[in-house]
């Protein structure tokens, strides 16, 4: 662990944070004024998919590219697919393929949007910040609220069903091909899945009503923790409505007005650059016109409730006028309000899953178009937690030449720093040890933005929380190790 | 009973074969399932792979080349020589870089599927890491190294069918490979995604280019049914 200290400057670092999936470092700086200078998250991501991918074969992307991410691999699936869909010059899938996808889509962010909330986000909403270590857990939650919990187990588990009926698989499907699907939805398989969908919208619904209830009881503690002004990012359907599939790069400011809108997937370039940062691995992405400086932006739930005119699923649209009515027209800036966010979201795929799944076309058999090949596909789409960006080149001889990828937590990097540098500033500011409070808080800030860290083999919860500060001649002053 | 007629045992179940037959066609046509990797029933034998190694009287033989001939008794589903194959797969996979779930083989693979019906649950050997060469420099057909298990169909199906001799091996032992007869690559030769060594491979080595993924998961090869059930369905009408 880097403790060593420059510059007369002292730093804390947490590592990793806990119930993030994978690994995370989390420094603060401080200086001879025990003045929060700056923090930094640090993740270490998963890297080399770019160099792994080169020479290998354009349909083999969406499937090859499922091993980078253990979290959401459906979602990488459809946005290579959606890339290679540009190569082999299908501009527009047949009604089977396109909504076999949709349903895909749906069923991943159902079943990780209900993982999230209930595992990741529940035990600091239903407990509280403050509680003490072993409630903020997910078994905490099962022991307290048995019967949420149970629910929350079932839901995920009806969304990777629909991944299966859709991909083949629940995890590594291959469903999703260049131009189209290879397979369509049996009358079985359809019948299994309709059997559930009113039950999975009712939770949904219900799981909105809790999150919605606990944020609301402790507004004015929730809604001002990690709360700063920010430009969000998302894509939006042509008529400005929310599509987590597909549609154009819309992007607001933090009091809602628009900073470009209706992008093209093969023009992302001229809008949206990468900074790399020498103390991380991580890219920062900005928006060209607005600079390194003041470009950083939000994606993920709340960027897209946020950024879309409305929701074309009816519960999810009064919701979301529910939720936007918070802020008074005006985009919501607050990091806890991704969770009600996330839920707005679940509800919308559950109602998805009612208007997909009785709809012939998913029996048809006309499954993949091609057309004039092309020798660069870009696409996107809007994962769980935020827009993800595929974009290769293809040689004649069918070989990926380049591949770049901007995935959903790089593009939240710069707010997930923001969220950390915030709270360390309210939290931390002239104490002189590490209290439970703190922590708590730095630990709460970032799964808010759900970032998908490189691999999702640790166990949630169970990571040990290292602490330390360093004094301004570099000796440990404080250290504390938790879990 | 005509003349070509002669009696085998295997497995202590006696079954009539044809003069001329190898212990492998004799087993095919009663029905009995003999784990093979090299061979391929439109091509002569190979004897590389040994995966179809039975007892004959007792003694080690390669049933794909082994002539069947009369009072032959023949060991083939024991223990020990499962074992022995599953070793064999087991390196073939430790030898290459197999990366299954991502592979558009996957699901239609001989290798594969011989794993999963020889009970190989994970390789217990190391892996060998080894670099081997990707050719993509054919428009319609690729060679991708990394999934060859050097069974020779292709150079065999090459030569005998399509009369094109496009393919062989260079280096021995640890170090053979196959080897293309052009100086760069597959795409200087007169193969075509229609020749029948671009059908025999059974991984994904010798692949023709743009199929992937089209057939879906449950719908492949060896996704109902473990490899050999098609040969052991016949018993039903012995
Ligand atoms: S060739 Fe067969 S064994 Fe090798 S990776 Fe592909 S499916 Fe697996
Ligand atoms: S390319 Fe395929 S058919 Fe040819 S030797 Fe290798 S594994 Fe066998
Ligand atoms: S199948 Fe007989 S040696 Fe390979």
């Amino acid at each position: 662990m880097a403790t060593t200290t420059t510059n007369g400057k002292r730093k804390i670092v947490i590592n990793p944070v806990t119930r993030v999936e994978g690994h995370g470092k989390v420094t603060i700086h401080l200086d001879e004024a025990g003045k929060v200078q700056q923090a930094r998250f640090h993740i270490i991501e998963f890297r080399g998919f770019e160099r792994f991918a080169q020479g290998r074969f354009y349909w083999e992307a969406p499937t090859i590219v499922q091993r980078l991410c253990g979290i959401c691999p459906v979602s990488h699936h459809l946005a290579a697919s959606k890339a290679m869909d540009v190569i082999v010059g299908a501009d527009k899938l047949t009604p089977t393929a396109e909504k076999m996808r949709r349903l895909m889509h749906y069923g991943q962010t159902y079943q990780s949007h209900a993982l999230h909330f209930f595992h990741l986000a529940s035990p600091d909403l239903l407990f509280g910040f403050d509680a003490p270590v072993e409630k903020r857990h997910v078994l905490a939650v099962l022991a307290a609220f048995p019967d949420v919990a149970k629910k929350a187990v079932l839901m995920r588990k009806y969304g990777q069903e629909v991944i299966k009926a859709t991909a083949g698989k629940k995890v590594h499907g291959t469903g999703s091909i260049p131009g189209g699907m290879n397979k369509n939805l049996s009358i079985e398989e359809r019948d299994a899945l309709l059997k559930d969908a009113d039950t999975m919208l009712a939770w949904a619904v219900e799981g909105l009503d809790l999150c919605k209830k606990t944020t609301l009881e402790n507004a004015e503690m929730l809604l001002a923790f990690g709360s700063f002004p920010s430009n969000h990012l998302s894509i939006v359907r042509e008529d400005g409505c929310l599509d987590l599939y597909d549609g154009k790069l819309r992007a607001k400011d933090a009091d809602g007005g628009i900073i470009f809108d209706q992008v093209a997937p093969a023009d992302y370039l001229d809008y949206i650059a990468e900074e790399v940062r020498p103390w991380s691995y991580m890219k920062f992405p900005y928006i060209k016109s607005l600079g390194k400086e003041d470009g950083w932006y939000r994606v993920g739930p709340l960027a897209r409730i946020n950024n879309c005119d409305f929701i074309d699923t009816p519960i999810a649209e009064k919701e979301r006028q529910e939720f936007m009515a918070l802020g008074n027209g005006k985009p919501i800036n607050a990091t806890m309000a991704y969770h009600w966010a996330r839920m707005i979201e679940l509800v919308h795929s559950a109602e998805k899953f009612k208007e997909l799944l009785p709809d012939p076309d998913l029996q048809g058999t006309d499954l993949v178009v091609t057309g004039t090949r092309r020798d660069r596909g870009v696409a996107w789409i809007e994962a769980p937690r935020g827009t993800l960006f595929h974009h290769y080149e293809v040689n004649e001889l069918d070989q990926i030449t380049r591949a770049n990828l901007i995935v959903s937590t790089t593009n939240n990097n710069e707010a997930m720093n923001r969220c950390v540098n915030v709270v360390a500033r309210a939290h931390l500011e002239g104490k002189e040890e590490i209290t439970d409070g703190l922590l708590n808080h730095i630990e709460v800030g970032i799964p808010a933005y759900d970032p998908c860290l490189s691999c999702a083999t640790h166990a949630l919860g169970q990571m040990r929380l290292h602490v330390q500060i360093i004094g301004p001649d570099g000796a440990v002053v404080d250290e504390r190790i938790r879990g | 009973m005509s003349q070509d007629t002669v009696n085998i045992i295997i497995d202590g179940v006696e079954i009539q074969a044809t003069a001329g037959q190898t212990i492998l066609e004799a087993a095919d046509a009663a029905g009995m399932y003999i784990p093979r990797l090299c061979h391929h029933p439109d091509l002569p034998p190979g004897g590389h792979c040994r995966v179809c190694t039975v007892k004959v009287n007792g003694r080690p033989a390669s049933s794909c080349t082994f002539p069947v001939s009369e009072g032959l008794v023949i060991e083939n589903d024991t223990d020990e020589i499962n074992a022995q194959r599953r070793r064999i797969i087991e390196m073939l996979f430790v030898e290459g870089n197999h990366y299954c779930p991502s592979c558009e083989a996957g699901g239609n693979c001989e290798l594969q599927a011989l794993g999963y019906r020889l009970g190989m649950l994970a390789p217990t050997l190391p892996y060998l890491r080894v670099k081997r060469e990707l050719d993509a420099t054919h428009k319609d057909v690729y060679i991708d190294r990394d999934r060859c298990v050097l069974c020779g169909r292709c150079v065999r199906a090459s030569s005998v069918v399509d009369k094109k001799d496009a393919f062989g091996f260079e280096n021995r032992g640890i170090k053979k490979r196959l080897s293309v007869d052009a100086v760069h690559g597959l795409g200087e030769t007169a193969v075509s995604a229609a020749d029948k060594a671009a059908q025999v491979c059974p991984t994904g080595c010798l692949t023709v280019k743009r199929v992937g993924y089209a057939t879906p998961v449950g719908r492949r090869k060896y996704d109902k049914t473990p490899i050999g059930a098609e040969i052991e369905k016949k018993t039903a009408k012995v």
